[in-house]
């Protein structure tokens, strides 16, 4: 009786491995296949095969070497210089809301927070388009400023994961430091911010990686100047009906490079990704 | 929204009795902002309200009120061509600038409300400080008054700045566009070399009944987004959450690299996987390449130019791309249910199958009920994904401007950036946000999460 059932776990064991692996395959096959793409000497977007007839750095080295149509260094540039500033900005932004609204009471705290859920169901680009018009009649679009200021203006909204955070720091620490004649501001400056180092940490990770993934956003402010094109509005350019076939391989290089630092930085964070997600509905 | 009126109309009457019970400075700061601050020594407060004032009726008189007035018309000088005599040329004389006008408007009205509520805060102060003085007290100077906004009122401190940008980036913006869904800003009536006015409902009309081809689209792309978001809600979270079962099940090793295999997809940016993927997919893409090397197929298989088929193929491929996300989610969760519960199953003879629906399920769907609820709404603007892969096609001469797979999101994109009909994408936005608040309510009156934060801590 109980060997049978061993044999049955160990079988049912057997079949998970055999669906785990399967799917494992299918999830990394395109990213084996961009990769491999990437080191691919032969030009061309439609191969019959995974694995490159012959390997080579070409097309790493060609996407800093050649810039005239497509100037990768300058896209990562833009990218990096737009990155850095947004993500000092909206960090700033929403870890001040955040802590606004988890730990100070205040009468306007239920409605702005209501207020907050509704803006954030209209669709985002509807207000990117009017913020276009905006741009465009004080003279600043298609700049990187105003790239800074689509990514980093209605920061505040995205407030929700750090709120989860600061919410599980126990009040008690607040009180007693009040008790001590602490005020709010000492008190979210010297105990609720080294407090919470992880959200900061994930907060600025996440200003950070968003312009280094966006297309939309930046495609509205962007249009046809090429030479302030981010990263990714960038190489999506490379895979346009004309171009596609021989800058394929310099695309899937481009692409990596960039989904290098972002996994690793994923990896790394996913764990408050998944309290800030679940943070609300875990608790009910 | 019955208790802000009623606290509205309390601030009104309380506007009325402070200027009755005021002396004469609270009085006279009725007329002149600051007054009732510089003449009881609060010198900053005061010199900073009186430049509020002087500001405002400098800006009113030179751009503000002509921006409202605006307004109601948005322009009637139409751009012309006029000849000048001097230069022997025609000159282009420009004209009025509907959306500059739309604009300056809509940040007029703005201007006008921020300044009403400086105006309340400096006269109900200025009272306050009658009331500390016939109390026998001083009012507060500077620095006791920063230390007021570091500490008792530091909300405001820390509120400000963001509050301030979320008006300018989002708020304006949105009513803005909002008003622009009552105009007829499209490709004929652009700005600056045509005027666009208001038209009150009728891109609603259009969209739903008048405009046969337009309305067609609309419904119908209604409807596909619906069954877009259920089936790719639905099928991500079941399936998300059978791989966390099976990664989680006890006995099977290695959980950490098979969960980090699928957490690797996630982190690739999705306009880099889902270009793979749609070339991956095209018609003589690698993958009908390699299917018809193998003569497992004749001819290409039209994966994402065939109407029914690229729905289907943008549903699958979002399994890739959403349940990695959602074994995730699911993973921590399922790690807290009882296991008392499927012990006492087991003895009662309950197979795996029987537990995943009797147990697992339910559990599931009463925790992660409002995740599932926001996963929905994101799935009805879920922009990438159908963007990227099909660019809404294959495209239908049926449709306006639209495709067989385009969802509202991508539809409202194309008639901004493609047509430039402004109306009809705001029209479509206002729709889309009633869709999603429609759903968003349902999950408010549903959760009590919101409710027990308070507890929680």
């Amino acid at each position: 009786m109980m060997k049978s059932m061993k044999a049955r776990a160990k079988a049912g064991n057997a079949l998970i491995y055999a669906i785990l692996s399967g799917l494992s395959f299918i999830w990394l096959l395109p990213i084996v296949w961009l990769i491999m793409s990437s080191f691919r000497k032969e030009p061309g977007a439609y191969t019959a095969y995974i694995l490159p007839k012959e390997f080579t750095l070409d097309n790493y080295t060609r996407l800093f070497t050649e810039t005239t149509l497509f100037n990768y260094p300058r896209w990562f540039m833009n990218t990096l210089i737009v990155a850095i500033f947004s993500c000092i900005i909206s960090t700033i932004i929403v870890l001040l809301t955040s802590y606004a609204l988890s730990r100070l009471r205040f009468k306007m705290r239920k409605p702005m927070m209501n207020i907050a859920l509704v803006l954030g169901m209209f669709p985002g680009f509807m207000s990117m388009i009017a913020i276009y018009h905006i741009l465009k009649a004080f003279g600043l679009t298609q700049s990187l400023f105003a790239l800074v200021l689509v990514y980093s203006g209605g920061a505040a909204l995205g407030y929700y994961i750090s709120k989860g955070f600061f919410d599980t720091i126990p009040k008690a620490i607040d009180e007693s430091a009040m008790l001590d004649g602490a005020s709010k501001n000492t008190i979210f400056w010297k105990i609720t911010l080294p407090l919470s180092k992880p959200i900061v940490v994930y907060t600025i990770l996440m200003a950070f990686i968003g312009p280094w993934v966006d297309f939309i956003f930046v495609s509205v402010i962007m249009k046809d100047n090429y030479q302030n094109y981010t990263v990714a509005l960038g190489l999506f350019q490379m895979l346009s009906r004309e171009n596609i076939y021989q800058y394929f391989t310099r695309f899937a290089a481009g692409a990596v490079l960039i989904a290098i630092p972002i996994t690793i930085l994923f990896i790394y964070m996913q764990k408050y990704y998944v309290s800030g997600i679940t943070g609300g509905s875990v608790k009910g | 929204m019955i208790k802000g009126l009623k606290a509205f109309g309390k601030r009104i009457g309380l506007f009325f009795t402070h200027f009755s019970q005021g002396d004469l400075i609270t009085k006279a700061s009725y007329v002149v902002m600051g007054l009732g601050q510089l003449l009881r020594g609060q010198w900053v407060k005061g010199v900073a309200y009186l430049g509020v004032q002087l500001v405002f009726i400098f800006y009113m008189l030179v751009s503000g009120v002509s921006s409202i007035i605006g307004l109601g018309t948005l322009g009637t000088k139409l751009q012309e061509r006029v000849w000048s005599e001097e230069r022997g040329i025609f000159v282009v004389q420009p004209g009025d600038n509907s959306m500059l006008m739309l604009l300056f408007g809509v940040a007029a009205i703005f201007v006008v409300l921020a300044f009403v509520m400086v105006y309340w805060m400096s006269v109900s102060g200025s009272y306050q400080n009658q009331m500390t003085l016939e109390a026998g007290k001083k009012p507060l100077n500077f620095r006791q008054e920063i230390d007021v906004y570091l500490n008792e009122k530091y909300h405001i401190t820390v509120l400000t700045l963001p509050v301030f940008l979320t008006f300018l980036f989002t708020i304006v913006p949105l009513v803005f566009m909002i008003l622009l869904a009552f105009t007829n800003f499209d490709r004929f009536h652009q700005p600056p070399g045509n005027l666009f006015t208001w038209v009150g409902f009728e891109n609603f009309t259009a969209a739903l009944w008048r405009d046969p081809l337009k309305s067609k689209t609309f419904i119908d792309l209604l409807i596909w987004t619906l069954i877009w978001a259920v089936f790719a809600t639905v099928l991500n979270y079941i399936f998300g959450m059978v791989l966390a079962i099976m990664i989680n099940k006890k006995g099977i090793k290695l959980k950490r690299f098979w969960r980090t295999i699928f957490v690797i997809t996630i982190a690739v940016p999705q306009f880099v996987s889902l270009m793979l993927m749609s070339q991956l997919l095209a018609d003589q893409g690698t993958l009908n390449v390699i299917l018809l090397e193998m003569n497992l197929i004749d001819k290409f298989l039209p994966f994402l130019s065939d109407p029914t088929m690229a729905k289907v193929t943008v549903i699958v491929v979002n399994l890739w791309v959403g349940v990695p996300y959602s074994m995730l989610i699911t993973s921590g969760i399922l790690m807290n249910i009882p296991t008392d519960l499927y012990e006492s199953a087991k003895i009662d003879g309950a197979n795996a199958w029987v537990q995943f629906w009797k147990i697992t399920l339910p559990y599931m769907l009463f925790v992660t009920g409002p995740y599932l609820i926001t996963q929905f709404i994101g799935n009805i603007n879920n922009f990438n994904v159908i963007y990227l892969l099909t660019r809404g096609g294959p495209l239908s001469l049926e449709y306006f401007q639209a495709g067989k797979t385009d969802l509202l999101v991508t539809w409202l994109y194309k008639l901004t950036v493609n047509e430039q009909n402004y109306s009809l994408a705001s029209t479509i936005g206002i729709f889309i946000f009633m869709l999603s608040a429609f759903f968003s309510l349902i999950v408010f009156n549903k959760t009590a999460s919101t409710q027990k934060e308070d507890d929680f801590q």
